[in-house]
Order: C-alpha cells, then structure tokens, then sequence
C-alpha cells in the first residue's frame, strides 16, 4: 500500500526529489494545461493519463522501461484521437471517450495479467495513484530533458497555437495548418501526461494539467499572465502539498499519513474554488452556455 | 457456460448493456463523454470511503455518484464544463487515495472496482440492479423530448422555456443512477466504455434518433454478450473484451460511414461529430 511514511524513513532525500520533481512536473503542465483547458481538451488531456498507464501496465508485462511504456502509449493514444476526430472541436470528448475505452479495456487485459503473474502486487494502485515520493533521483534528468522538449515544442508553435486556439477560422484564414499545430499540440500534451503521470500518478498528472491552468484563466487578463499564474500556483501546491503530507504522518496515531496526491489535488481544487469569486461578481452573466461540451476560448478572448 | 454463477453474469450483463445503450445514447448525442467518464470514476472514491467507514459500497458508490453528477452540474454554470469535470474528478480519485491510505484495503478489491467482477454477481445483487436499471430507463423515457431537443437545438429548447442547464444536470443524475448499479457488476472504466463506444458506433449506421437509440442498445447487448462468452472461454478479464469489442463496433461504424458517403445517397449526412 501507501508504506512510504514508515518512521524514520525520512531523511530528506525523498523529499527533496519529491520538490524537484514536483516543481518540474507542475511547471511543464501548467504550460501545455493553458493551451489544454483553453482549446476545451481537458479531457484528452486527463484521458491520456489513462492511456499513458495502460502503457506503463503493459510495459511491466513485456518487461521493459515503464518510461517507454508511459510515453508510448501517451503518444500513441495522442495520434489514435487525432486520427479518430480530435481536431473537431464538436467530436473531440468523443473521440477522445472512444481511444480511452480501448485504452481501458487493454489496461484490464494487462494488469490481469501482472496480477496473475504475481510480479507487481499494488501494481494498480502504484500506477492509478502514483506517488511523488517513491520516485528515484535517477528519473529527474530524463523527465527535465523531456519537459525542455515539451516546452521548446509549445515555444515554437506558440503564436500559431495561440491564434487556432482562440479562432480556428482567422488562423486558417492567415495558412495556418489546423491540423499541424493541433497534432503538435496534442502531441506536446502526450509527453507531459506521460511523464507527469509517471513521475507523480495518474490523478496528480491531471489536477497539475488542469487545475493552476483553469484557476489562473479566470484570473488573468492575458494570456501570458495566466501562463505565468498558472505556473506560480501549480508549484506552490506541490510544494505545499508535499510539506502536508510529510506533515501528516504526525497527526495520526495510526502511523499511517496521508497521500501527497490528495493535499496536492485538495490545494489545486480549493484554488480553482476561490479563483471563481471575482467571477462571479464580474461575469455572471455567463450561465447556460458552459452546459455542454465545454466554452471554447471566449474568456480569455474577450479579456485579452 | 450456463452455470449457475454465469446465469448471474448473464442477467447482471444484459441489464447494465440495455442502460449503458440506453443512457449512452444521450452521452454521445450530449457529447457528455468526460462526466460519463468522470462520474463512474470518482464514485470509485465512494466505494473506498465507504469500506473504510464499514457502510455499504453501494451507499457510498451512490453518494459519489450523486455528488459529482451535482457538482459537475453546478459548478459548470460558471466556468468551463470541461475543466469542472476534471477536478471534481481528481478530486474524488484524491479522496480515494487518502481513504485507501488509512485502510488495509485488499488489492483485487480494488481492481474489481475499477475493472468489475461480473463473474462474480449474487443473486441478490440482480434485484437492486435491475430496480435500479428500471428507474435509469424511465427516466430517459419521461425526459426523452427534452433531452433530444437540449442536445440537438439548445435555442429552440431555450425558446420553448427549457432549462439546458437543469435538463444537463438531470441527466448527469441519470448517469449517476447508473453508474451506481454498474460500478459493482462491471466497474468504474468499463460502464464508460460501453457508454460511448456501442452508441457512437450506432450513430454511423442511421440518422434517425429512435433507430438510433435501438441499434445501439443492439450493439451493447452485442458487446456484453460476446465478452461474457469470450471470458468464460478465455479466462481473459471481461473488460478486455468490452473494450475491445466496443472499439470495433466504433470502427466498423466509421468504415460503414466512410463507404456510405462515398457510395450511399447523398442526402445522407454523417452527424458522428456533433
């Protein structure tokens, strides 16, 4: 289970990693999560967790890298849904649902068979909800080598991006290939869920991604200000959540702490809460149209 | 094949794939696709809550279930659906995982939750279900005008004096609903699966809604059967079928779309995206 809290257990080398790795992880995916929440693919972006750990389930099956296996099957999901009619702002949640249930149904197939095997008990646990804690010192320069990429990657198609994301028509009115940028994008997005999802878990990759983007675009005004929000509050949560659950091991006599992920998640969600108050007061007239499929950009649109 | 643990099986499946072909249906016309998949997981949280306070599953499952359905519909009147959707959802998985911290839960628990135990199912476990299943269809039944034209013509629906809104939040209760009898028999991910891909593939084959809906009850029931068959002879979890076989539907519907626009008569429009 959760055994990472034993006393005595902490010397700071854990914690340490758990900041960097956490601080890296929070910076890239409040970067791609931005472009995520803003282009109304926030369900890719959660969706590719869950494609990414089927990869990392069936790595553990062929007995190779799970690193190989998260970003594989990250990038692989990525292209399915692209192929599938992510581009489509009306078809996206649907193609997206149809590559996660294959996705999921595989997942099935495979931690069945680690199961049976016997070689990985926890293994679902370990891959769902992931801890920021166990990760080894060693993983730290690949995943900053891969988040550089990602964010080099985002950097390079920034204006293009920028521009099809908040009016598709204008961009293809100016030769910008829709189809290019978003698959670049959605492939941007591949990488960071894959290695925020193995470096920190499935559920902290998501609440990263989406949480400090969706909180800082309804309260900036631009959209740089809400890439730079987005980044200050996604890692003073990590950082605040990993001094909590360190903490937390104190506060019960069980000895048994809380999850790093759940004070994480639990910060990020009361910060998208408060960012909503201002809101409120400003633009309540905004009811009714965030029913279905989900607004595609006009916030920041009309702000910017 | 038809002992008497799969008579169970068989009883348990045919329910859940009539309601996920029913309520399904809605999901893919909605473009609900990220609460139907959101609602079943979060209640997953529920179960674990529940187990660790020695309540029924079930309860806990519900009240999940519910309070997301509530929440993703309130808190998506102001800000984006999608986002919405996504926190609540991390933030019952987060749940889950401090819950799971503080019990000793067992670790095929755990995955029969996500990926279900129909094998498994009582007796008594049909009677609940199908009461539930029950409800979960009338429901769709009585709100059936009103969740086509919210989902299809959100101005006319607004003209005529509906609440998009209050109709969008029904209906993720209806979800909830479902899901709450689900999650145990087929688990959290899968109920998703076969939600989206035997209706999303139904709607490549015909344009008419009530068609429609029937096919993709027919494509479900297809989906769950088979799989049952497949695992009995396999011994392969059900769930790698389910999402196979709903992969494949959802295939051979774009196929069959992609050669009727070709071949077929013009006036056919393929309306998979909306």
């Amino acid at each position: 289970m959760h055994a990472i809290f034993e006393p005595g257990f902490f010397s700071s080398g854990p914690v340490h990693v758990a900041l960097v790795i956490g601080a890296v992880a929070a910076l890239v995916s409040a970067v791609v999560g931005v472009f995520a929440v803003v282009r109304g693919q926030s369900f890719a972006g959660h969706a590719l967790t869950d494609v990414a750990t089927t990869g990392g389930s069936g790595a553990f099956v062929l007995g190779i890298s799970p690193l190989v296996g998260f970003l594989g099957a990250a990038i692989f999901g990525a292209g399915a849904m692209d192929l599938v009619g992510v581009q489509r702002v009306r078809g996206r949640d649907l193609a997206t649902g149809v590559v996660l249930g294959a996705a999921t149904g595989l997942a099935a197939l495979f931690l069945f068979l680690d199961t049976t095997s016997g070689a990985t008990t926890g293994a679902t646990q370990t891959i769902l909800f992931g801890s920021i804690f166990t990760v080894a010192s060693s993983t730290i320069p690949t995943v900053a080598a891969l988040s550089v990429v990602t964010i080099f990657v985002i950097a390079f198609i920034y204006r293009p991006l920028l521009l099809s994301s908040f009016s598709a028509d204008l961009a293809a009115a100016r030769g910008i290939s829709l189809r290019v940028v978003g698959l670049l994008f959605m492939l941007a997005l591949a990488v960071s869920v894959g290695l925020s999802s193995i470096a920190i878990g499935s559920v902290l990759s998501t609440a990263l991604l989406i949480g400090p983007a969706a909180a800082a675009l309804r309260l900036a005004t631009s959209l740089r200000g809400a890439l730079v929000l987005a980044c200050v509050l996604g890692v003073v949560a990590t950082w605040l959540g990993v001094l909590f659950a360190y903490d937390s091991f104190y506060w019960f006599s069980k000895s048994q702490g809380l999850p790093v992920s759940s004070f994480i998640v639990a910060l990020i969600f009361v910060a998208y809460l408060a960012s909503g108050m201002p809101v409120l007061r400003r633009r309540g007239e905004r009811s009714g149209a965030a029913g279905r499929g989900g607004p595609r950009g006009t916030r920041v649109e009309e702000s910017a | 094949m038809f002992s008497s643990f799969m008579v169970n099986a068989w009883q348990a499946g045919t329910i859940v794939a009539v309601v996920a072909g029913v309520v399904g249906f809605f999901v893919v016309l909605r473009g609900s696709a990220f609460p139907a998949h959101a609602i079943p997981n979060g209640a997953f949280a529920g179960a674990a809550g529940a187990n660790l306070i020695g309540v029924n599953p079930l309860v806990g499952l519900g009240v999940f279930a519910l309070g997301a359905a509530l929440g993703i519909g309130r808190l998506s009147r102001r800000g984006r659906a999608d986002a919405v959707t996504a926190l609540a959802l991390v933030m019952m998985l987060a749940l889950g995982a401090a819950f799971l911290s503080q019990s000793v839960e067992y670790e095929p628990q755990i995955f029969s939750l996500l990926f279900g135990e129909i094998l498994g199912v009582s007796s008594s476990q049909i009677l609940p279900v199908f009461v539930l299943a029950v409800v979960c269809v009338l429901s769709v039944a009585v709100l059936y005008r009103r969740l086509l034209l919210t989902s299809i013509a959100p101005e006319i629906a607004a003209a005529r004096g509906l609440r998009p809104e209050r109709v969008e939040t029904i209906f993720l209760v209806i979800i909830a609903g479902a899901t709450t009898m689900t999650v145990p028999v087929v688990g959290a991910l899968l109920i998703f699966t076969l939600m989206i891909g035997p209706p999303a593939a139904a709607r490549c084959f015909t344009n008419r809604t009530g068609l429609a809906l029937f096919v993709s009850v027919a494509f479900a029931l297809a989906t769950m059967w088979g799989s049952l068959a497949a695992a009995f002879l396999t011994n392969w979890p059900v769930g790698f079928f389910v999402g196979t076989f709903s992969f494949g539907w959802f295939v051979l519907g774009r196929l069959y779309a992609t050669w009727h626009r070709a071949h077929g008569s013009p006036k056919v429009r393929v309306v998979l995206a909306q």
